[in-house]
């Protein structure tokens, strides 16, 4: 207990008396407890956790073969499955890039450096639907990755005329760079990676920039390759905060839905994302069947959530364990 | 994410650690970079550049429509071109206003709750205090859909309060107008709302919910490592709560304060899932993200760009004023060490 709190809880209070049980026993010396603490009560329970409350009665109100036949319908679980792969491959993406960024922001000088290191956070401050809309107009036929295919092709073949050879490239060589929006998936990885990629990068970051590198100097000093070093003393430290960086970036590609309908073709059973299920079943004003996919959705984020909580405590004792 | 406390991610000069080799480090280096350039940069510059692949001239006409040369006799077919550019313009407009509208009623929510709750969590130990800040985190873990899917469960048409709230009528507080004194009291709206969802009104819920967390994330760390100290000298002397609070507490807290009020507009602009759940996609409850997806459905990229650059545009002032406040917090800590130290 801190040195703030004792004084906030100052035991002056009288014995209570039996006719004193309405009075105050405690005296705060700083006021406003009731007031902040009620509104914020307030605040909560009526803009989140009643509309929350309202999610779960309604799930609640079918009864279980119901739930399970509308979860186990083949469009939803076509949906439910496609956000599963796609939120993994680009949680598992930037597991990879994140660290590799972290890593080298913390460690290396190279231009812009700062630079860089400010715009990580941009998917956070970027609407989600200007995202999706600048990276589905990317790999249009004539966006700047969708259309570099002809022009690159282009370009070989006049150097090879220049050259005096015969044209080197079908002209269709290169068509494959619009993948994303002919095939669908690596569209909404793509986004996905986007919107999920300063979590790993911000969670590894601080353990990068507390890290002692004495540590890393005595195992090289005793013969450990530079990779061992890696391996054995630098990525044990960060592993748990790498780990709930990857889940956050998972949990957040889940419930992401502006950015994928942009890039996505959204054909029902194919490329339709579970919250993009959700908005369709609305539309036909099937209230409960939404609710029910509503529900497995926030099922998966609270998991993860728990995840999270259960390493951050982990590494909590363990720290406490080592010292 | 704005529960990280600021200051934390400031880079100091890269610590001194066994050198790598060189064409490790260079592979990594352009790694990162290429990653960052594909994933971010480009994005990012990309919008600029479809936005003004008219010009100028095609960028103010998504908010001006041009005006006909004066004199001159119009066909059938620009005529219908001028009508048909009047009414995009205005569409366009309205969603801007609305979106400045439910930022205007939710920022200021969220900053009294997020004060009110950092204030709470902060000050006093209390049963339950733990589980209090993990409930305040909980909209960030959830979908934004799903918040907006909430709403439409609780108060449209087969919810919970439907009956109710179907039924509410509510005036617009932003048509209140001057009308004189003829019927007594000189003011009125002008317009009324009748139901919850389907209005602004559910945008504006729903945008509550999903910026909920961001000024209380962003004060509760910093309340938290200051204490009650000074609070505390400050009603020994006799200050009462409430001039403690604006004197004290206020001061000490601004910079955090500004940064959870940048990320909090920041969402509340920009929030596009729960937002169009609960709009039932009408024009007039068009939001600027909502906006976007109608001129990108409607083929009108260009427009859909020149909207979505301003939207950008306060991304990036957004990054600019963030990592400002870090810099400003991290300068701050380092001198208050240093007077420490002395």
């Amino acid at each position: 207990m801190t040195f703030e709190t004792e004084f906030a809880r100052e035991p002056v209070a009288p014995a209570p008396r039996a006719r004193s049980i309405f009075r105050r026993r405690t005296t705060r010396v700083i006021p406003g407890l009731p007031l902040t603490l009620g509104y914020t009560l307030f605040y909560l329970s009526a803009l989140v956790l009643l509309p929350l409350a309202a999610l779960a009665l309604k799930a609640a109100q079918m009864s279980p073969a119901e739930f399970i036949r509308v979860i186990s319908d083949p469009v939803v679980t076509a949906s439910l499955r496609l956000t599963f792969f796609a939120s993994t491959t680009a949680a598992l993406i930037n597991a990879v890039f994140g660290l590799i960024v972290a890593w080298v922001l913390v460690r290396y000088d190279f231009p812009f450096r700062r630079l860089f290191d400010a715009i990580i956070d941009f998917p956070f401050a970027l609407p989600t639907a200007v995202a999706g809309l600048t990276f589905a107009s990317l790999f249009l036929k004539d966006g700047w990755l969708g259309g570099l295919g002809p022009r690159v092709v282009a370009g070989v073949n006049a150097l090879a005329g220049w050259l005096g050879a015969g044209p080197l490239l079908n002209p269709t060589a290169l068509d494959w760079l619009t993948f994303p929006y002919t095939g669908q998936t690596a569209g909404i990885v793509i986004v996905l990676v986007f919107v999920g990629l300063p979590f790993v990068v911000r969670t590894v970051q601080p353990v990068l920039l507390e890290w002692d590198p004495e540590y890393e100097t005595a195992a090289r000093s005793l013969g450990a390759s530079p990779l061992t070093v890696f391996r054995r003393v630098i990525f044990p430290e960060i592993l748990p905060a790498w780990v709930s960086g990857v889940a956050l970036s998972f949990a957040r590609a889940v419930g992401e839905y502006g950015s994928v309908i942009f890039i996505a073709a959204n054909i029902p059973g194919k490329s339709q994302i579970a919250p993009l299920q959700i908005v369709t079943r609305l539309d036909d004003f099937q209230y409960a069947q939404a609710a029910a996919i509503g529900v497995v959705l926030l099922a998966i984020s609270l998991l993860v959530l728990l995840v999270i909580n259960g390493l951050e405590s982990f590494s909590r004792r363990h720290e406490r364990a080592a010292v | 994410m704005a529960g990280a406390p600021i200051a934390k991610t400031v880079l100091t000069s890269a610590r001194p650690a066994p050198p790598a080799h060189p064409a490790v480090r260079a592979t990594l280096i352009v790694l990162a970079v290429s990653f960052l350039t594909i994933f971010i940069l480009l994005p990012l510059i990309n919008v600029f550049v479809q936005a003004f692949a008219k010009g100028w001239e095609g960028y103010l006409a998504v908010f001006w429509p041009p005006s006909p040369p004066e004199g001159a006799t119009l066909t059938a077919v620009q005529t219908r071109k001028l009508a048909e550019a009047a009414v995009q313009t205005s569409r366009t407009w309205s969603a801007i206003g609305l979106t400045l509208q439910v930022a205007a009623i939710v920022v200021p929510l969220n900053i009294v709750f997020g004060l009110a709750a950092a204030w709470a969590t902060t000050k006093f130990q209390f049963r339950g205090r733990a589980l209090l800040l993990s409930l305040i985190d909980l909209p960030f873990s959830v979908s934004p859909v799903v918040a907006g899917l909430v709403f439409v469960l609780l108060l449209g048409r087969n919810g919970i309060f439907g009956d109710w709230a179907t039924h509410l009528t509510w005036p617009d507080p932003f048509s209140l107008r001057w009308v004189g004194f003829e019927n007594g009291f000189p003011l009125a709206f002008a317009r009324d709302f009748t139901g919850v969802i389907f209005t602004p009104l559910a945008i504006v819920l729903a945008s509550i919910f999903v910026t909920f967390p961001f000024v209380a994330r962003s004060l509760t760390p910093l309340m938290e490592s200051q204490g009650a100290e000074e609070e505390l000298a400050a009603l020994s002397l006799g200050a009462s709560g409430w001039r403690t609070f604006w004197k004290i507490t206020v001061p000490n807290v601004k910079w955090a304060l500004l940064y959870g009020v940048i990320l909090c507009t920041a969402r509340a602009f920009g929030e596009f899932g729960a937002v169009s759940v609960v709009s039932g996609h009408v024009d007039v409850n068009d939001t600027m993200p909502l906006r976007i997806e109608k001129l990108w459905n409607e083929y009108n990229n260009q427009a859909a760009f020149t909207v979505a650059s301003v939207l950008a545009l306060l991304a990036v002032f957004t990054l600019i004023a963030k990592t400002a406040i870090e810099w400003k917090t991290a300068r701050d800590l380092q001198q208050q060490h240093q007077g420490q130290a002395q």
